[in-house]
């Protein structure tokens, strides 16, 4: 692939095809790039393999049915985007989540940003050549799902939050343990900030690559830590509060100069921002008590316990997890800040126990179509650099 | 917050007479429904005007209602962060009739309506590769339509002999089970089992 020593004009540009199977690729993405010597001239993401049907299988499904396909979707960060249809269904049917399921849930979204953020920051280091990041990172990963584990008894695919609340409510020394595990998260931070952030190596593949101006990638779909990279102070969290995230405190940290390693230095701080909110609930977790779910017996079933002892729980139990409940008429968008930007469900109810339809807004998928505008004229070594920074995830990108 | 979107609604259909057809703000959320014909004009507006500047996109998907005359929707959503508001833009149309494409005003729709495409067969004209997208290569069919069975028709597997993935009919070992849960006594529109002499007239 060396470029041609003198002009011929026989000389075509060069077509390579980049994936399906590359580990660069970060799962199964392949692109069609077309190569002016090294330049890309091109590129055209074929994307698609790993599409499941998601949207389709939903609409077959009672509302409680639904929630797990949602962990399937960005699979590193799985109980954010059950929360975004959870929020949907909630809208729709007028129900209030209790104050202790509220701050559940800010916790376990913020596991979720830190799982995500932390699976990006060290795979990109490695398509840029470094191998400690990973090795490091995944530890604390794994460390990480054991919390998941511990309280919806799955590492990944939880559906632990359920319309009305979560689904059970956490140990006290689940809570302790997730709090102490805090401080020593953030060492862990800022050793993973000593092997990269003043990192040569690092520096020259991510400095003024993928630069993207703010008016572009806005009319582009971008969202999340890809319009903070380049300078806007929007954050779904802060703008649209949801939950209890305006009773807690914590910062936006957003970038100037629009390229790669901006967007990893906000990836990083907001690791560390997230351990804080995940201190903030943890102390109000354990100083305050409550229902974690809404009471509403038509929507959230009762507890296998309650269920053997009353007539009416039974009768409430069998309904809800055959027929599920009914959700009125109406449609509604609601979004969460996920770790890769803002995951929306456009949701149609028609009144019966199945969503008319259920579009699911994926950020990776606004990301990666605009691929072809942000590497062309770069090197072809920087399109994993470029590639790695949009932190794609093909669950969602797919569905 | 529902006055704001009211007025927002008010001011942008008072600017674009006839090109909204109706504003709704339901659940806290503004949704103008627009003349097919006329979209790219409503959301240069809603991009370009000062009190608006809609410039985030966000989604644009399809709805099938396979009862209706022009059986599709196509919902855009933006975000104002300006504004720190969101809208909702619906147009309808057929199998036959081409929207016209969001692509000069908003990059970011080239996917999104090349899903619409590849899902619901909406059409849009002035798009620069309306080429499928999310399907296999050589896929026939829009897949979320409703008149599409959740199944598919065709299964793939590895073929040891022809060394090769074929692709067969789908042969299913058991029916697809999709419960009828609408209560009857609340008016389903059939005729309930058994219950076929209740409505005719009693002979005598």
């Amino acid at each position: 692939m060396n470029a041609p020593s003198k002009v011929d004009p026989n000389v075509r540009n060069f077509q390579i095809n980049f994936g399906p199977q590359h580990p660069a690729a970060h799962g199964v993405l392949r692109l069609v790039l077309e190569l002016d010597g090294e330049i890309v001239e091109r590129v055209d993401p074929h994307i698609g393999l790993l599409h499941r049907g998601t949207e389709k299988l939903i609409e077959t499904k009672t509302y409680l049915q639904a929630v797990p396909y949602f962990d399937r979707l960005d699979y590193v960060a799985p109980m954010n985007q059950e929360h975004a249809f959870c929020l949907a269904v909630e809208r729709l049917l007028g129900i209030e989540v209790p104050k202790r399921g509220q701050l559940i849930r800010v916790l376990y979204s913020e596991i979720g940003r830190i799982l995500s953020h932390m699976l990006n920051v060290t795979t990109q280091a490695m398509d840029c050549g470094a191998l400690t990041p990973p090795l490091w990172g995944f530890e604390e990963r794994e460390k990480l799902m054991v919390f998941y584990e511990r309280a919806s008894g799955s590492r990944m695919h939880a559906a632990y939050f359920r319309p009305g609340g979560v689904h059970q409510d956490l140990p006290v020394k689940l809570v302790e343990d997730i709090r102490d595990f805090i401080p020593y998260f953030l060492k862990v931070c800022d050793d993973l900030e000593g092997l990269l952030t003043d990192n040569r190596i690092f520096k020259q593949r991510n400095v003024d690559i993928g630069v993207v101006s703010l008016e572009d990638a806005f009319a582009w779909g971008f969202s999340g830590v890809m319009v903070r990279g380049s300078g806007a102070a929007w954050d779904l969290r802060k703008s649209q509060p949801y939950e209890c995230y305006d009773e807690l405190e914590f910062d936006i940290p957003i970038g100037k100069n629009c390229d790669n390693y901006d967007r990893y230095c906000i990836r990083m701080e907001e690791m560390r921002q997230s351990a804080h909110i995940m201190r903030q609930c943890c102390d109000r977790l354990l100083k305050e008590a409550g229902p974690v779910s809404a009471v509403d017996n038509k929507v959230v079933p009762p507890k296998r316990g309650e269920m053997k002892r009353s007539m009416e729980a039974l009768i409430h139990h069998f309904k809800l997890y055959t027929e599920g409940f009914h959700v009125p008429a109406g449609e509604v968008y609601a979004a969460v800040e996920a770790p890769k930007g803002e995951f929306g469900v456009y949701l149609v109810a028609d009144g019966t126990n199945k969503p008319y339809r259920c579009k699911i807004r994926a950020p990776g998928f606004a990301h990666l179509q605009a691929m072809d505008f942000l590497c062309r004229g770069y090197m072809l070594a920087d399109v994993s650099a470029i590639l790695g920074s949009l932190d794609i995830v093909f669950g969602e990108v797919d569905r | 917050m529902d006055e704001t979107l009211n007025e927002l609604g008010a001011h942008v259909k008072e600017a674009l007479p006839g090109a909204i057809e109706d504003v709704v703000v339901a659940f806290g959320e503004l949704t103008l429904v627009a003349s097919a014909p006329d979209v790219v004009k409503v959301l240069s507006f809603l991009r370009d005007d000062p009190s608006c500047k809609f410039v985030s996109f966000i989604d644009i998907c399809g709805v099938d209602y396979p009862k209706r005359e022009r059986r599709f929707d196509v919902v855009y959503h933006l975000l104002s962060p300006t504004l720190n508001a969101r809208v909702r833009i619906k147009v309808e149309t057929d199998e036959a009739t081409p929207v016209p494409s969001a692509t000069p005003v908003f990059p970011g729709a080239l996917w999104f309506e090349r899903e619409a495409y590849d899902m619901y067969g909406i059409l849009f004209s002035g798009h620069p590769e309306l080429r499928r997208l999310l399907t296999d290569y050589g896929f026939d069919g829009h897949p979320l339509r409703k008149d599409f069975p959740t199944t598919g028709f065709v299964e793939v597997r590895y073929d040891d002999e022809r060394k090769r993935v074929v692709y067969e009919p789908v042969k299913l070992a058991q029916e697809f089970r999709n419960f009828d849960f609408l209560s009857p006594w609340e008016g389903p529109d059939y005729v309930l089992p058994g219950d076929e002499k209740a409505s005719a007239p009693k002979a005598g």
